[in-house]
């Protein structure tokens, strides 16, 4: 595994981060937060052990961290990706407990006890998953930045094909799916590739999927 | 997101009677909606009560021939469920055409029928809203606001949002009932008709739940058989909220049920314009939308309705 990444504050984060506090504090956001006076009624931190990548790490972290930012802040695994931060792009999607999640939008502490699996877990440069390969061999990217959750999801989504998990694109519920392209594309809407790589992704599933057939 | 402290405990009426007392505290399930919300500061609670360990994530048959579920169980579970896919493909249905696989891995029952509207003037904090700040008055009615996405009918001169779910206008067609545990700790069963609230002048209050009441689960009667399609007008291909959905229960003798999503601030049918639906979608549009009141650009939403179950009528 790639060792930690070393942070440091960099000119463009430092200016970055700077902008960021001056907007807000002179345009206060939320007026619902003004309604509420009351104060949290305990700790606003909580220890928790993440089973991450088979490997048990334990940490204390403020109540309001999601688990990407849990894993990419705390645990410097920054291989999950945080694109839009709500949800919508999917560029964060990691797996826990076998199943394909938005990061973003889940608490490190709803996470106690659990088993996630990032894209460092799934495969190394030089031991890459089926997916990985098909996805350098058919180039299912430009940028790359999208890749980590769309792989993440790709994988998922041939198992739930598979499991009998139907989509808005199924025919009959209650046969056997088969997994077509149009049953990938549907499956595939909540990650989104501003490159556009979207026909050379769909290549790269299919044959991982007919190849694991 | 503001500062909050967070418990997790193991018992329905525990984590109810918790949430009526501490002051400013929310119910946590999915979070897929209550941590978007809790970013952007619309949702400010100083104290986070996560339900996962509840247990309530079962579906169990019950005596009268239904489905009793746990509000824990996930879209994708509900919509995968044997019985769910064979007695009441609706909801299959409705489950699938709303938001994304990872989201529906996560999004709950429960949190599904509690989710917040989309109206861009609820999100954006910078606009007038009364659900968001009550009495601070209507972005979307305002002289040139975008309201194409909104509500034609249901609404009020203070609120012209939609309900935003899927689930929850195949759950209408179907009756469903949700049952809930009071911080007191009894039972309320609540059907889904009465469960979402129209907003008059309080477009604040979105529900029939009392302050720290918890559902539990949710009733599904007998199956009701007929031909069961859920049929969602949008933007896009996938990922989008409806323009127009219309959930259709279609029995071999031409009767039925309609229910209506993307047009108003709950799901929307009547047993009056369900009995129409021998007599073709103009029938029954006549009498489900009359009385609307759609703004300049969302009055299209009537036409569509009316043309979404004609075409899904003459499938059927």
């Amino acid at each position: 595994m790639s060792p930690p990444i070393d942070f440091k504050l960099r000119r463009r984060t430092l200016l970055a981060g700077t902008a960021a506090a001056a907007a807000f504090a002179s345009v206060p956001r939320g007026e619902a937060a003004a309604q509420t006076q009351s104060k949290p009624a305990g700790p606003e931190t909580t220890t928790v052990t993440l089973n991450v990548n088979g490997e048990a790490r334990k940490l204390t972290v403020d109540n309001r961290t999601t688990l990407l930012d849990a894993l990419r802040e705390h645990l410097k695994l920054t291989g999950t990706k945080k694109g839009c931060d709500h949800g919508q792009c999917g560029a964060c999607t990691c797996t826990v407990n076998g199943e394909r999640i938005n990061s973003c939008l889940s608490l490190a502490v709803m996470h106690d006890g659990d088993e996630v699996q990032t894209i460092e877990g799934i495969g190394q440069p030089e031991s890459m998953d089926p997916m990985q390969a098909a996805f350098v061999e058919h180039d299912g990217f430009q940028c790359g930045y999208c890749t980590p959750g769309q792989i993440q999801s790709a994988r998922k989504v041939i198992e739930e094909i598979r499991a009998g998990i139907p989509s808005h694109v199924t025919g009959d519920l209650t046969a056997e799916i088969a997994i077509t392209d149009a049953e990938i594309r549907e499956r595939m809407s909540g990650n989104i590739c501003r490159c556009g790589a979207y026909a050379n992704i769909l290549a790269a599933i299919t044959q991982v999927a007919e190849e694991s057939a | 997101m503001r500062a909050f402290s967070y418990e997790k405990p193991a018992d329905p009426a525990a984590a109810a009677a918790r949430a009526a007392e501490v002051e400013g505290a929310k119910f946590l399930a999915g979070g897929t909606n209550l941590l978007d919300l809790m970013k952007l500061e619309i949702e400010t609670p100083v104290h986070v009560i996560d339900v996962n360990g509840l247990g309530l994530d079962e579906i169990t048959e019950t005596e009268e021939g239904g489905l009793r579920i746990g509000t824990l169980v996930t879209n994708t579970a509900l919509s995968a469920d044997s019985r769910i896919r064979r007695d009441y493909p609706l909801l299959t249905r409705a489950i699938a055409a709303g938001a994304t696989g990872q989201l529906r891995n996560k999004a709950t029952t429960g949190g599904n029928l509690l989710q917040r509207t989309r109206c861009p003037y609820f999100y954006d904090t910078n606009m007038p809203c009364n659900k968001r700040k009550p009495g601070s008055g209507c972005g979307a009615l305002t002289e040139g606001a975008f309201s194409r996405q909104l509500g034609v009918i249901g609404t009020s001169d203070a609120c012209i949002a939609t309900h935003p779910s899927d689930m929850a206008v195949a759950m209408r067609a179907l009756d469903a009932v949700v049952e809930t545990v009071t911080p007191a700790g009894m039972t309320r069963e609540i059907p889904i008709e009465e469960f979402h609230l129209l907003p008059g002048d309080t477009p604040e209050q979105e529900t029939a739940l009392m302050p720290g009441e918890l559902i539990t689960h949710v009733r599904l009667p007998a199956p009701v058989g007929g031909t069961q399609e859920y049929h969602k007008v949008r933007d896009r291909a996938s990922y989008a909220f409806a323009l127009v959905s219309v959930a259709l229960v279609r029995q071999s003798d031409g009767s039925g049920r309609v229910a209506l999503g993307g047009v108003a601030p709950k799901p929307w049918r009547s047993d009056a314009a369900d009995k129409e639906l021998p007599n073709g979608a103009s029938a029954v549009m006549s009498v489900l939308l009359d009385g609307a009141r759609p703004t300049e650009e969302n009055a299209f939403k009537i036409t569509l309705a009316e043309r979404t179950l004609a075409a899904m009528l003459k499938e059927a």
